[in-house]
């Protein structure tokens, strides 16, 4: 269990204040928003997507440091990965990332919202490209249930 | 009980709660009043007595325990009324909470008086539970829900509510007495003239401001009153709605059940007097009793004290707040508007983040958008930290988040 103010390192403050990938990208094929309503933590993605890899990624929108660091960490992951790898992202990719492996139960959320978004938005893609749309329902309850 | 900060500092020794420590071995300083208060002996040895020694249901049985928990809720009905003057006790309603009762008059009142095209007026700074009821209420009969405004001193723009009554479609207008993020205290009284002026019922959420001033419903004049009882002592689960009788006599019941008929066939029943026509079911009798006792209990200190100590309280820690670098605090810095609640930001560091690294220090302090997104959109933020006083702390736990605060300057580099 993560205690004392140490889940708020130097790599975590740095990418609240200076996060990586911020920003819109206006011909984007694919956008997708979450948000948590419990703190107000609030995240839309656009991806670019060319064969069938994700060749640009941003994110916007307002959250916690925990938030934006984790946020901030999955774009740089999913840079330049093709649709399969970001179907097998796991949230200890993320975590691991981050050393935030023991987050309290209240903070998962903040952390994970991104992963969250980031696979609504793959599953929207995927059902207005694919044929199979039984399938991504699938994925889209999976990825709802995440945290 | 005099006023002075040393018999304040007494009553804790009440608060089983406030001796124990949190995080590694931090003392407890609880500043989310505004959300819940802790509970002294007293309220939590008058439930546990109810269930040791007099537990049975109420209004129902002819035995001695029958007989004694009925007593025991009615004493509490008349002593909440007491405590804020209501004169006749048939017009006291005991529900779930300030959510429940602003409910009921949306449901029971709401359905068979608001009609098409009908304007519902709220205010900017409501809780939830004085704006989802009715958006709900208005969507249904295809009304309109309109808001007063607020300024950037965290008040209300009574120009507003003067466009709307001025329309003539104005139906009920409904507001807290203060609000739950700023703290600022409505000018009741203004709106309330107004808007008897205008023929027009008016909703007061004294869910806020019971608990922290004297409220006197003889003679504010509204129509329709809640408040909780958890925000003043008293156990969570229970809380009151008032309603002037001649009002209240034209309400449909709310839920149907036991003890409010008067004699039920197949296919028609008649309604009990009131205020039983409106509690079905077996109520929160325990609950209740306990809310006694957090009456009896703010009726010795005196609600003047309360209120007074809140000043002094929040007098200190604007004081404290307005000497940190980066720390911005909302509303009226006028404390004779303003209740024992302070929201703030500090600089561009999160309110979930500063919650975190001061609860780490023992401190409970809230951040969120406090159920009040609307307010939130207003002041253009996501979220705010929130501290709220009651009558148990103390200028200490100022100091203490205070002292925390600079910890978060430190983690964030401010």
């Amino acid at each position: 269990m993560s205690s004392g103010a140490d889940i708020y390192h130097e790599m975590i403050v740095d990418y609240s204040r200076n996060p990586v990938n911020f920003g819109e990208i206006e011909d984007h094929d694919v956008t997708f928003h979450d948000a948590n309503p419990l703190c107000g933590d609030s995240i839309d993605i656009d991806m670019k997507i060319d064969d069938q890899k994700v060749s640009d990624i941003k994110f916007h929108g307002k959250g916690c440091a925990i938030c934006m660091a984790c946020t901030s960490v999955l774009t740089e992951i999913a840079k330049g990965k093709s649709l399969d790898e970001i179907k097998n992202i796991d949230k200890s990719d993320v975590l691991s990332e981050l050393g935030l492996e023991h987050l309290q139960a209240v903070r998962i959320k903040c952390a994970l919202l991104s992963l969250k978004v980031l696979k609504g938005a793959l599953y929207t893609y995927l059902g207005s490209h694919l044929e199979n749309t039984d399938a991504i329902d699938k994925l889209k309850a999976e990825a709802e249930n995440l945290y | 009980m005099q006023s002075t900060e040393s018999s304040f500092e007494n009553l804790r020794k009440d608060f089983p709660i406030l001796t124990r420590t949190v995080r590694d071995n931090k003392p407890l300083v609880y500043l989310d009043n505004a959300s819940t208060t802790q509970k002294p002996n007293q309220v939590i040895d008058a439930i546990t007595d109810y269930y040791q020694n007099h537990n049975a249901n109420i209004h129902r049985a002819v035995y001695a325990l029958a007989e004694e928990s009925t007593e025991a809720y009615e004493n509490a009905r008349d002593k909440i009324a007491n405590f804020v003057n209501i004169k006749n006790r048939q017009e006291l309603i005991f529900v779930r909470g300030t959510t429940e009762a602003i409910n009921l008059v949306a449901y029971a009142w709401g359905r068979p008086h608001i009609n098409e095209g009908d304007i519902i007026v709220t205010t900017e700074y409501e809780h939830h539970s004085n704006i989802v009821p009715w958006q709900l209420l208005t969507q249904e009969k295809h009304a309109k829900l309109e808001y007063i405004g607020m300024d950037d001193n965290g008040e209300l723009i009574l120009d507003d509510l003067d466009k709307y009554l001025a329309t003539g479609k104005v139906k009920l207008v409904t507001f807290s007495l203060m609000s739950n993020v700023l703290g600022t205290i409505t000018d009741a009284k203004k709106i309330i003239e107004k808007c008897k002026a205008a023929g027009v019922p008016t909703l007061v959420d004294g869910a806020q401001a019971v608990p922290h001033m004297k409220v006197d419903l003889d003679t504010l004049g509204c129509d329709f009153f809640a408040f909780s009882g958890h925000k003043m002592l008293a156990p969570t689960g229970v809380g009151i709605l008032w309603v002037r009788k001649s009002v209240l006599q034209t309400m449909s019941p709310f839920h149907g059940g036991g003890d409010m008929i008067r004699e039920v066939h197949k296919y028609e029943t008649t309604w009990n007097d009131l205020p039983y026509k409106f509690e079905a079911g077996t109520p929160n009798i325990a609950d209740v009793i306990g809310f006694g006792a957090a009456i009896d209990y703010l009726t010795k200190i005196g609600m003047d004290n309360v209120r007074q100590h809140e000043i002094e309280l929040t007098k200190y820690a604007m004081e404290k707040f307005s000497k940190i670098p980066g720390l911005q605090v909302y509303g009226t810095k006028d404390i004779s508007k303003r209740g024992g609640v302070i929201s703030f930001n500090f600089a561009d560091v999160h309110p979930h983040d500063v919650a975190d690294i001061i609860d780490k220090e023992g401190i409970s302090l809230r951040s969120g958008h406090h159920c009040a997104q609307v307010l939130m959109e207003r002041l253009n933020v996501a979220a705010t930290s929130r501290a709220s006083f009651y009558i148990y702390n103390t200028k200490d736990d100022i100091d203490a988040l205070i002292d925390s605060l600079n910890k978060v300057a430190k983690v964030f580099k401010l």
